[in-house]
């Protein structure tokens, strides 16, 4: 890692356990500004509790997590408020508000964390929602919309306050191919004009590899990384390696491959 | 055959120690569980409060909450007001009959809806028709981590979510009650005057010279301490969905969660009734 970059969030030897389930075992990891950090890992493994550590939502049960170089467990709530309004988030399940329409979903972090009026609301919403080719959905509720468009909807409204840090918890989840590249080239896009730092936990590997910086592996409540996506693919650790193996297959040889392939048939 | 007996003797001590143990084990655990809800029931209110008097103060999510509690629960108020109006005098025409003095029946009438039915009924109305609809909301959203997305857009769920809702329901519920107190004073009007022989004037003057202001403000009172509850039970038990025992998972949860709100706060509002009735007597 390139030393002379900030430290936006640093976990340092989390442990976290639910029940006499331990989830993280001295999990210890370091976000740098303006990169992009990917979290992989099998289901289950922890790494929406790491992003929920990193968002305040969940307090480790020993072990420091600081954001901005603040640590969240001596944060009171207007702290928390404070830390929380650079921060933009994702959901896996988007958790836009059911109730309200496309627009007022948008357009809510604006209404209730600044004093713009409602006509500055509207030119920032409708800009948003163009960027993320929306355009014409403002009235549709989130139960009227398809799975890629809840997730465009959330991605308008993690951005609308210029983030200085967006987190995507499983982002391209029950998506098609087709759609989950439409959320990576808006990803790529918003990334590249609001310069945000970006925490990723998926499992579209190796897709997800095109766009990081830094790819994280947790496997056995343990964090293995971060590296770089190259280096991540080729290293000597086995549970990494196996994760590639597993993920990406070998390297594909149709000499040993596709005879085998056949007999099975 | 003595060392058989000793062995049994020792068997059947051990497993009363387990069975002591673990019925002290459970009774540490309910009541750890008991005071950490009610704890946390009160903090929950505290914080409901102060979100409440923080500004910057926002109008329209308020008139939205009135709407929803107030002017929603109006049918359902007027014609509990009606019948209950009218079987008051049923009742009250029936007794005072046998007294001989039907002339207290506007005056028994009034007084029984204003200190006592009007604000009860009215609340255990708007607990059934609001208090649930509030905490499913709240426990919907808890569960489709709606409330977590708006702490992490740094949006105070408690002054977004509840203070509104809070607000609204102390403007609501002392409104609420007077409409149930008039619509309950022409009901009795209508039984007592129309269908039996009160006269109007008898019926009007007996509550004029018997109605004081102290019957009107503990109406008042408890009106505003039954609106206080009904939100704040109902949207408690919402908000914290996740901390219930059964974990509050999924549509079953959230509907026995609601079902507990509704009961709670209508025992609560039972129990209150009683102790404001205590208090101001």
């Amino acid at each position: 890692m390139k030393p002379e970059k900030e430290i936006v969030i640093e976990l340092e030897d989390v442990h976290k356990s639910f029940g006499s389930q331990k989830v993280l075992d001295g999990v210890s990891l370091k976000i740098l500004a303006g990169t992009t950090t990917v979290i992989v890992g099998a289901s289950g493994q922890g790494k929406s509790v790491i992003l929920k550590h990193m968002l305040g939502l969940l307090k480790p049960d020993s072990g420091q997590v600081r954001v901005f170089g603040r640590d969240l467990a001596q944060c009171n709530k207007a702290d928390m408020r404070q830390i929380r309004s650079s921060f933009g988030v994702l959901f896996q399940n988007i958790a836009l508000f059911d109730s309200m329409n496309v627009y007022d979903n948008v357009a809510l972090p604006l209404r209730e964390r600044t004093r713009s009026n409602e006509k500055q609301v509207r030119v920032a919403v409708e800009e948003k929602l163009a960027l993320m080719g929306l355009e014409g959905q403002e009235d549709k509720f989130p139960a009227q919309l398809s799975g890629g468009m809840k997730k465009r909807v959330g991605l308008a409204r993690a951005l609308m306050l210029d983030p200085k840090v967006v987190f995507f918890d499983e982002p391209t989840t029950g998506l098609d191919v087709n759609k989950s590249n439409e959320i990576y080239r808006l990803f790529y896009r918003t990334q590249q004009q609001l310069n945000y730092t970006a925490v990723i936990v998926s499992h579209d590997v190796p897709k997800i590899f095109k766009l990081s910086d830094y790819v994280a592996l947790i496997a056995n409540s343990r964090m293995h990384g971060p590296l770089s996506p190259e280096v991540f693919q080729l290293s000597d650790n086995p549970l990494i390696r196996d994760f590639v193996l597993e993920t990406m297959g070998p390297i594909y040889s149709s000499e040993t491959e596709e005879s085998l392939l056949y007999e099975t048939f | 055959m003595h060392t058989c007996v000793n062995i049994m003797d020792r068997k059947v001590g051990v497993a009363i120690m387990k069975s002591v143990t673990k019925y002290i084990a459970r009774l540490g655990s309910e009541t750890m569980y008991f005071f950490a809800w009610y704890g946390r029931l009160g903090l929950f209110l505290l914080t409901s409060v102060f979100a409440l008097l923080r500004p910057p103060y926002k109008i329209m999510p308020v008139i939205r909450q009135i709407h929803f509690i107030g002017a929603n629960s109006l049918y359902v108020i007027v014609f509990t007001g009606l019948f209950t109006g009218m079987v008051l005098g049923l009742q009250g025409y029936y007794t005072l009959n046998k007294f001989g003095s039907i002339g207290f029946l506007g005056a028994a009438v009034a007084i029984s809806l204003i200190r006592e039915l009007g604000p009860v009924l009215a609340a255990l109305m708007v607990i059934g028709r609001a208090g649930s609809a509030i905490c499913a909301e709240v426990g919907i959203m808890r569960n489709s981590e709606q409330i977590d997305a708006l702490e992490c857009m740094a949006i105070d769920p408690f002054r977004y979510l509840i203070a509104p809702k809070l607000l609204a329901a102390l403007i609501s519920m002392p409104l609420l009650v007077c409409i149930f107190d008039v619509v309950g004073i022409f009901g009795g009007y209508l039984v007592g005057v129309h269908l039996f022989d009160v006269g109007a004037g008898a019926y009007f003057q007996g509550m004029y010279q018997n109605v004081v202001w102290q019957d009107l403000e503990m109406g008042f009172v408890k009106s505003f301490v039954f609106g206080l509850l009904m939100v704040w039970i109902s949207s408690a038990r919402g908000f914290y969905l996740h901390l219930e025992r059964d974990g509050g998972f999924g549509a079953q949860g959230v509907s026995r969660t609601t079902t507990k709100a509704v009961v709670m706060a209508s025992v609560a509002v039972l129990v209150w009734d009683y102790l404001v009735s205590a208090i101001m007597l």
